[in-house]
């Protein structure tokens, strides 16, 4: 299953993040973090090396506190099965800026590609249109790269995507791994956006 | 029940005073009896937005993602939602976000349900092994002065804090077949 075409992960999230102007993105724990981090590293990027099942928790109280900005969760399956309530949590809340981009490799990929249940067939986007992400969606083609990228920057939220990437390895690309420098520079660079 | 009767019920009104005071703007919880009424008085508030959770640990994330946006959350739990946010706490612990959990206490004082005890004679120990500081209020007297204190250290000195009602003050929950 899910093997026909495939998106390499590393050009999708680079196509994602062209041109992303003040697009604030939290990166889930393990390849997602590389992959943001892959596409150029920013100080709007959270990235996140632990905490696994919040990235998407994250995401909300951030468009909560900055309703006038786009924010972006860009995750792994993974990371997404373990916090399936936020997904509720977040349609109760059903926040016009939050978009979340689960990278569905069906794969635990930091502990040796152990299948997920999205493997087994579990679908994530159905879960998501019952929790109130009106327009959720999976994608599998990189030509949809670009209709996902404008979503991000001005869809109707909260958006959800899951990508069907494939699951070879891709080499790791680590940024900051220091929590409050990743927090401090984050906040510091939001704030230079945010007019006093 | 005659103690029922003569508990002091004005501290949830003191809480939420205080989260209006140092500018709490969100506010997570899980639906909990003790702390219905401060829980109805965030939701009336529209300085506050409410967040209501699956389970408790999806307020860490809240409360995080609300920091770097620049606002001030505070969760509201009972000591079995302690336990669910175990791992999620070392979010707040690794990036020095400010954390304000105001507990309320099952499993001690009065408490008819076996199930709550494990979980609620843990509860303190527990929250210090994340590394908050706790406070326990026993007595509505106390709740202006510790609270307004708790408040102040999490927010201005970006701290852990615990706030730990207990099933003396919030008044042991009614046992009814």
């Amino acid at each position: 299953m899910m093997q026909a075409s495939m998106l390499e992960r590393r050009e999708f999230v680079r196509r994602l993040l062209i041109e992303r102007g003040d697009l604030l993105v939290i990166a889930g724990l393990g390849s997602a973090t590389y992959d943001v981090a892959a596409a150029g590293d920013h100080a709007l990027n959270f990235y996140l090396w632990g905490a696994m099942g919040g990235t998407a928790m994250i995401g909300l109280g951030l468009a909560l506190a900055q309703p006038a900005r786009r924010i972006a969760v860009i995750t792994g399956d993974g990371d997404m099965l373990m916090g399936l309530g936020s997904l509720a949590t977040i349609g109760v809340k059903e926040p016009k800026n939050l978009a979340i981009v689960v990278l569905d490799n069906g794969s635990y990929g930091e502990t040796g590609m152990q299948p997920s249940h999205t493997q087994a067939g579990i679908d994530l986007a159905a879960v998501a249109r019952a929790c109130r992400f009106p327009a959720a969606r999976a994608v599998s083609r990189i030509e949809e790269a670009d209709e996902i990228r404008a979503l991000l920057h001005a869809g109707d939220g909260p958006i959800f995507v899951s990508a069907r990437i494939s699951r070879e390895e891709t080499p790791r690309v680590l940024p900051l791994r220091d929590g409050h420098g990743i927090k401090q520079r984050f906040m510091t660079a939001l704030a230079a956006l945010n007019p006093a | 029940m005659p103690s029922q009767n003569t508990l002091d019920t004005s501290w949830p009104d003191t809480i939420h005073a205080h989260f209006r005071r140092v500018g709490v703007r969100q506010v997570g919880y899980v639906p909990d009896a003790g702390h219905s009424r401060l829980i109805a008085l965030c939701r009336d508030d529209p300085n506050i937005a409410d967040v209501v959770l699956t389970t408790e640990e999806e307020g860490v994330g809240l409360v995080a993602g609300a920091a770097l946006g620049g606002e001030r959350a505070a969760l509201l739990m009972q000591s079995s939602g302690v336990g669910n946010c175990i791992n999620m706490f070392s979010l707040l612990r690794n990036c020095g976000f400010a954390g304000l959990v105001v507990v309320t206490m099952r499993g001690e004082f009065g408490e008819f349900n076996p199930w709550q005890v494990p979980m609620g004679t843990i509860t303190e120990d527990a929250l210090r092994l994340c590394g908050f500081l706790t406070y326990r209020i026993e007595s509505p007297a106390d709740v202006d002065e510790i609270v307004g204190a708790g408040c102040d250290m999490a927010f201005d000195g970006d701290l852990l804090v615990a706030i730990l009602l207990s099933q003396r003050l919030i008044g042991r929950k009614l046992w009814t077949r």
